[in-house]
């Protein structure tokens, strides 16, 4: 406990930053930090370059016509922006980032069960991403993210294989961070830790790794078999040569609906130890939201279908689809409403980590309602394939995922980079990112509901003023999310050092210095407290007087 | 970081426990969980293709007898008894580094390594016999003909064929480029095992290493009856 007070010295201590010098101390690393940081500096490129192509895709819908880019250009577009943004940001965002870098320190380990393998885990990224740049590059594809066959397959003039391939990889690199995740979290707990006492943020990783671990390797084998078909002219999902393309949909959204849950999981834990921390209070049934955050992997695996209700499966398949699909709302909404019993009676305060926990919980609450529509069978038949379905899951992917990456990043800023970010500035950039956010997707679930359908690059006159609202609002997030990216960089350099617990929060990660020892922790940590201790932690504090960073 | 473990530990070090265990049974454990989550990731992998198998073998079902019939048999039964013994090696080899037998240990790593080079041998005459037949799917695949079993008035339809041999190459291909990383593991096992790695108490990559194997050769158990066996009642 003594150590959560100490004061920032004079002296820079040894951490993990300032331990070893160069290139080669980065790259051939096998420190869990360093490792979230090369995937903090992968993923952000990519995140750029996803925003991109949305940008040009915004630019290109800013008219009724189709002026700046013409059909072909614009399918590439829009599926190199989902592929790039699921596989190569969103899916490893929060995991290999915030989860590396956090999961270790929160069980009071030294490092990741396989240090190893977490640096391959890396480099498989890089291989994956290196293989996609070069497919960009020398012409793209456009058979949509979601590689239809017998189109990826058997029609499509542009360069399939090698995006295959790229995500092919990419999920090895999933794998093997959910691997490492489990391993850790069931055998590297400090004495003390015991599961009920496990941070929220652990328990959604670790469903998250369980969904890594059973998922990807079906997208993997399916993507082989699409190569395969593509390569060698086979007819596994070719129907003119005896082949089923539903039996590809069903592959393909075997792991692509939980891939959702990928995503999203990993933001909640985060939204839970900021509401937790920013409310300073104990979380309000911390067994319902750890559990429904396993009941959410599980019940992820049995809704696939529901992307295929307009594919011609069985109706009595639908019904059990549809029905399974309502159930996933039951732990989601278990974790909402925990959420907000936590906050009823605490003491709140509007830190830019909570500015974005608060985004998070109504634009995913929005997207969440939205995605009931879209599992009624009767509706989803009307919006299938329109901009509502784009609004749905931006508002899970960008308004959740994304909102939740942030907040976390910010909550978490000092302890990674050991300087303090501009509060000011970043509780600006969260009202611009919520602002922004809804200005572009909000109009899109209006233009699916009149019938606008997704992934055209003209469309009739009477939808130009909603989207000439979108891509304002594009805009606006494009400008919210520079912003981040500058005054993190400046306060590296300009920020001022970090105390080693500037939020008083709750958390092994908040007993070692800001940064870290190389091994994390100075002693090995012996845990003797509960999860969300506030009530004990602000008691003491009250008694000390200890001044807090705010 | 590899210079700091060494102070970590202090004098009772065991230079194979890594730095960040704090026992060498922590670090076991971690390491044979690890496995086990691989291998249901394989599961999962080669779920995939038993998905799709099934799924044809309902919906084609007489042309998938047919093509089925048409592999040699005994060169598979050869094959499932080439890798049983090589598990029953594999078992042998760890109990020997258990019970500090190092010759035998080697010679058993050497056994197992024999039998994985003479499953692939086989697969390969194998091979070479459906490429002679015509048999790889391609733009020489050729399945004129073939009456379907039990219905000796009906050929099977070459297309329906084509995918039954499709599944059959990339199912067994995967298999054996899954013995050939066996192989890989079982040579750097025995440059251990030469340099007497190995004791009763620290034998762990023996262990993974045997679990990957073994996974393997049920993949084949599996693999054996659903491709060269759905049809060969007289």
């Amino acid at each position: 406990m003594s150590m959560a007070t100490t004061t920032v010295q004079p002296v820079e201590r040894e951490n993990y930053l300032n331990k070893h010098y160069g290139v080669g101390s980065w790259l051939f690393t096998t420190d869990h930090k360093r490792i979230a940081l090369l995937y903090l500096i992968s993923i952000t490129f990519f995140f750029f370059i996803g925003g991109f192509f949305a940008l040009l895709i915004r630019l290109e819908l800013l008219t009724p016509a189709g002026d700046l880019v013409q059909a072909d250009t614009y399918n590439k577009l829009f599926t190199m922006h989902g592929q790039v943004m699921i596989f190569f940001f969103l899916i490893p965002s929060i995991p290999a980032v915030l989860g590396n870098f956090l999961v270790p320190m929160m069980v009071g380990a030294k490092d990741l069960a396989f240090p190893r393998i977490n640096l391959l885990s890396w480099y498989l990224y890089i291989i994956a991403g290196i293989m996609m740049l070069h497919c960009m590059l020398t012409g793209g594809v456009d058979t949509g993210w979601t590689f239809y066959t017998p189109f990826s397959t058997a029609f499509s003039n542009t360069k399939v294989i090698e995006a295959g391939l790229a995500i092919f990889v990419s999920g090895f690199s999933s794998i093997l961070t959910g691997l490492n995740f489990v391993v850790t979290i069931h055998r590297m707990r400090a004495p003390g830790m015991t599961w009920s006492r496990l941070p929220l943020f652990i328990w959604a990783h670790y469903a998250t790794s369980i969904i890594q671990i059973l998922g990807t390797p079906v997208i993997a084998i399916t993507l082989v078999l699409v190569v395969a078909e593509r390569a060698l002219h086979l007819g596994i999902f070719d129907p003119k040569l005896g082949g089923d393309p539903l039996l590809f949909q069903h592959l393909f959204w075997f792991y692509s609906h939980p891939a959702v849950y990928i995503m999203i999981l990993p933001s909640m834990g985060v939204v839970t130890e900021i509401i937790a921390c920013f409310s300073r209070k104990r979380i309000f049934g911390y067994t319902f939201v750890a559990l429904s955050s396993i009941a959410i992997a599980v019940f992820g695996f049995l809704v696939w279908a529901h992307h295929m209700f307009v594919a011609g499966i069985s109706v009595y398949a639908a019904l059990v689809f549809s029905l399974l699909s309502y159930a996933v709302a039951v732990p989601s909404a278990v974790k909402v409403f925990n959420w907000t019993a936590t906050l009823y009676k605490g003491s709140i305060h509007y830190d830019a980590p909570m500015l974005y926990a608060f985004g998070f919980l109504g634009l995913f609450t929005m997207g969440g309602l939205t995605g009931l529509f879209l599992s009624a069978l009767g509706v989803d038949v009307h919006v299938h394939d329109t901009y509502f379905v784009i609004a749905h899951f931006h508002y899970i992917m960008v308004g959740g995922a994304l909102m939740g990456y942030l907040g976390g990043m910010h909550f978490w800023w000092p302890k990674i980079s050991g300087k303090l970010y501009p509060e000011g500035w970043a509780r600006l950039a969260a009202l611009i990112v919520f602002i922004g956010f809804n200005l572009t997707f909000f109009p899109q679930f209006i233009l699916g509901y009149l019938g606008m359908p997704r992934r055209y690059y003209q469309y009739p006159p009477e939808f130009q003023v909603l989207n000439v609202l979108s891509t304002a609002g594009a805009t606006v997030l494009a400008v919210g999310y520079l912003l981040p990216m500058i005054y993190f960089l400046w306060s590296m350099r300009y920020g001022k050092p970090a105390p080693d617990n500037p939020w008083n929060a709750a958390g092994l990660e908040w007993k070692t210095s800001s940064p870290p020892p190389t091994f994390n922790f100075d002693e090995e940590p012996v845990v003797t407290w509960e999860a969300y201790n506030y009530d004990e932690l602000d008691a003491q504090t009250n008694k000390e007087e200890v001044p807090v960073a705010r | 970081m590899h210079d700091s473990s060494v102070a970590v530990h202090g004098e009772t070090h065991n230079p194979a426990l890594l730095h960040h265990f704090a026992t060498e049974e922590q670090q076991r454990d971690a390491s044979s969980l690890g496995m086990w989550i691989f291998l249901g990731t394989e599961v999962m992998f080669f779920g995939g293709l038993f998905c799709a198998y099934l799924i044809y073998r309902l919906k084609y079902f007489g042309d998938f007898g047919a093509a089925s019939k048409s592999i040699d048999a005994t060169l598979g039964a050869t094959n499932t008894a080439v890798l049983i013994c090589s598990s029953l090696t594999v078992v042998l080899a760890i109990w020997a580094a258990q019970t500090a037998r190092r010759a035998l240990l080697i010679s058993m790593l050497v056994l197992t390594m024999l039998f994985g080079l003479a499953f692939l041998g086989i697969k390969g005459v194998e091979y070479n016999q459906k490429f002679e037949e015509h048999h790889v799917p391609g733009a020489s695949f050729s399945f004129d003909h073939v009456p379907i079993p039990g219905h000796p008035d009906q050929y099977a339809n070459p297309r329906h064929a084509e995918i039954f041999f499709a599944l059959y190459f990339i199912m067994t291909g995967l298999h054996a480029l899954h013995m050939i990383v066996g192989l890989g593991i079982f040579t750097w096992l025995l440059v251990m095992a030469w340099k007497g790695r190995f004791t009763p108490e620290y034998h762990t990559p023996l262990e993974i290493g045997g679990l990957y194997w073994h996974f393997v050769d049920i993949i084949w158990i599996y693999l054996f009856p659903l491709l060269y066996l759905i049809d060969r009642h007289p």
